[in-house]
């Protein structure tokens, strides 16, 4: 009798693809680079690496006189400039105790709620195109268009406003811009309908968003996420209600929160918060007191010795300045909270053993921008 | 047209073959070149802003000066790519789908060739440009066209089976493989609930009407349109199995992609909406190309509409909803032709 010859066992040796995923990428929403390794489409780790466009922002500021460093926060999160500029106004004023006047602080708002919606519409057009919705990118950037000029006409620019002032504004707004405005507010609302007809409620978007990406509670507080990435998972946290600065505390609006935690969720804030900046916006014109805009602070400044934490609701989360002065005209420390940099701290988690197509999408939703991670 | 043909050349075999390769090419070239600025409109139109309008009147040379300014691009080739079937890939997507207009009937005897078994010989010739794509995909060597590849095979495996089965409900219908054959049958008119006349196209029948909705949504994956155009997604693969093909080779890739659209909305009109349907001659032709060209922009309408679903959903669509679907047109077709034919067929 004879028997059959064993069979020799083999084990098939397999390798996961590294696949290098940006600087260059179109989706990669700039210069950030993901070294994904793959299994087929599925992704078995993902290794963020930042760092591209790191120019030493912070550093800059140890030279300068504090004045002079506003345009420099322009380059941070070049979608919301101007709360860039704010919170760090907001930190030499805190820490020079000067005090705002009222109308600017009004002002502050108005201008921060628009940058506020254009921030979003860019995030709802690039997330569009994230999943493929190229018209929903058009239809955005259109929109935003409105929000641009707006910005345009009391600012003269268009991206990078570089508008606050340590102590206010530099100029009141023209002349029935707060009519323009208004405008803006009516034009818009029906535009988020459409939007959510075009978007929100198609079933090839909610079957790639909805259960995708899904960060717990806990979770999110654990990785230090702010913002709508934080609010998308149940937390009801905004520093415009906790620990409101300018006329916040004086304004009717509500913390939006979805509690899915997911993609759809965190993309469901962003498109509620656009609607309540629209309301900020209609009750900033109604309460818009009168009187000056600027408090007067000298040629040079000089800060006391010490130290200031200014914390503001940027459209990416929390926006936070630490300054410390030894007196001089210059801060001898700055250091940025940017919430951009915090909330991608949780993408590996999110993305590992996701799809590719998913990966994309995760990092749209966490809404991040390069300017601001790398400083 | 064939007897003018056979007139110009003295009827051999040999050059009628060549003289209809060529017609077709130039008509395939003129058409995409037509829907490459269809597209544009469209997608300008839809998305609020007016596309192309420098170059020309209302932009219409824009594409022909995208077209030169490939014809004269440097043919790039990777150092470290597969020289071999880098440069034969886009050949083997292209042939294909030139290959398959010669059985499309444009109008009463417009037909390259009028052979008895068409309809297959379309399934099985336009299978061929998958390996192309596999091949484009693997030859360039670039990790994003490999996963463009992949997921292109899986995908257009996936679909043609309920195309195909959509198809075979039309062949159960009329009991023939000819595109002929098949726009013959739809010629005349019927009364919708006994006064509304309509014309006797197989849309308007309705296990047909059904086939008519899975044939067409497999073909918006078949020719990659958009909730399935994920072998060159743009936002994951930067564009997928032809990143790093440039020029003229880009080219031919274009021209097949746009040719298959064409043809799928074309075959779309033979088998559904009733071919040329009683015209003759070059009206015939020109109503086949309207019908087709309505059809292209419902599929630029999606395209610019929809988002893209991902990998293992489009597969899911496909395995349990499209081909369950499509086998269940099939019985439901077969038992209509049954039953009309008295159980004798």
């Amino acid at each position: 009798m004879t028997t059959a010859p064993a069979l020799e066992t083999r084990e098939i040796i397999t390798q996961g693809m590294m696949l290098n995923m940006g600087p260059q990428h179109p989706s990669t929403h700039g210069v950030l680079r993901l070294i994904l390794t793959l299994d087929g489409e599925e992704v078995v780790d993902c290794d963020p690496v930042i760092g591209y466009l790191h120019r030493g922002i912070e550093k800059f500021a140890e030279r300068r006189p504090y004045r002079h460093y506003i345009p420099f926060t322009d380059r941070l999160d070049y979608l919301c400039s101007l709360a860039n500029n704010h919170s760090y106004c907001q930190a030499v004023e805190r820490l020079a105790w000067i005090e705002v006047p009222e109308r600017a602080q009004y002002l502050r708002v108005a201008l921060l709620e628009l940058n506020r919606i254009a921030s979003h519409l860019v995030f709802l057009g690039t997330f569009g195109s994230d999943v493929g919705a190229t018209t929903v990118f058009l239809y955005a950037f259109r929109e935003r268009e409105h929000v641009l000029d707006l910005l345009e006409e009391i600012t003269g620019a268009r991206l990078t406003y570089n508008w606050m002032r340590i102590g206010g504004l530099p100029a009141d707004m023209p002349e029935n811009w707060d009519k323009g405005v208004l405008e803006f507010c009516d034009y818009m609302e029906p535009r988020l309908d459409e939007n959510d007809r075009l978007l929100t409620n198609n079933r090839i978007f909610r079957v790639r968003t909805e259960g995708v990406g899904v960060v717990s509670a806990d979770e999110a507080v654990s990785y230090g996420l702010s913002g709508p990435t934080l609010r998308g998972s149940g937390i009801r946290h905004d520093i415009r209600k906790f620990r409101p600065y300018e006329a916040y505390d004086h304004l009717d609006f509500q913390v939006c929160t979805e509690s899915g935690g997911d993609v759809f969720s965190r993309y469901r804030v962003r498109i509620q918060e656009m609607r309540e900046s629209v309301k900020v916006l209609r009750q900033v014109f109604e309460k818009l007191p009168e009187g000056p805009i600027l408090t007067k602070t000298g040629k040079l400044l000089k800060a006391p010795a010490g130290e200031a934490y200014s914390q503001v609701e940027s459209p990416r989360g929390e926006l936070s300045f630490y300054m410390r002065s030894d007196g001089g005209t210059d801060p001898t420390r700055l250091h940025i909270r940017a919430p951009s940099f915090c909330n991608l701290t949780v993408l590996r988690k999110l993305a590992i053993g996701t799809k590719i197509a998913d990966v994309v999408v995760i990092l749209g939703s966490l809404d991040i921008v390069l300017g601001e991670v790398d400083r | 047209m064939k007897g003018w043909i056979d007139s110009l050349i003295g009827g051999s075999p040999w050059m009628l073959a060549v003289v209809h390769g060529v017609i077709l090419l130039l008509f395939i070239l003129n058409t995409v070149l037509l829907m490459v600025y269809l597209e544009r409109k469209v997608a300008g139109f839809i998305q609020s802003r007016l596309g192309p309008m420098r170059t020309g009147p209302y932009g219409i040379l824009q594409t022909v000066a995208d077209a030169i300014k490939l014809l004269i691009k440097e043919d790039v080739i990777p150092t470290k790519s597969d020289r071999f079937l880098m440069v034969i890939a886009p050949f083997f997507v292209f042939i294909p789908t030139l290959v398959i207009f010669s059985v499309m009937p444009f109008s009463e005897g417009w037909i390259a060739s009028d052979f008895s078994l068409a309809l297959l010989f379309i399934i099985g010739a336009s299978t061929i440009s998958i390996m192309g794509i596999l091949m484009a995909g693997w030859g360039t060597n670039n990790k994003y066209s490999l996963l463009g590849g992949l997921r292109s095979a899986a995908q257009l495996i996936s679909y043609e089976i309920p195309v195909v089965l959509a198809a075979l409900c039309i062949v159960f219908y009329v009991g023939s493989l000819s595109t002929v054959d098949i726009v013959h049958a739809q010629s005349g008119s019927w009364r919708f609930l006994g006064f509304l006349p309509l014309p006797k196209w197989h849309i308007f029948s309705l296990p047909l009407f059904f086939a008519a909705l899975i044939y067409f949504i497999g073909q918006l994956a078949e020719t990659n349109r958009t909730p399935f155009d994920l072998p060159e997604a743009e936002s994951e693969l930067v564009s997928g199995f032809n990143t790093e093909y440039s020029g003229m080779r880009f080219a031919f890739f274009f021209l097949a992609e746009f040719g298959n659209t064409f043809f799928a909305a074309a075959l779309a009109v033979v088998l559904f909406f009733g071919g040329w349907d009683g015209l003759q001659g070059i009206w015939g032709a020109l109503w086949f190309l309207a019908k087709a060209f309505l059809l292209v922009l419902v599929m630029m309408w999606v395209r610019w509409t929809l988002p893209r679903v991902r990998i293992d959903q489009m597969l899911n669509f496909a395995w349990k909803l499209l081909v369950p679907a499509g086998i269940l047109a099939v019985v439901w077709t077969f038992a209509v032709v049954v039953y009309k034919s008295g159980g004798q067929g």
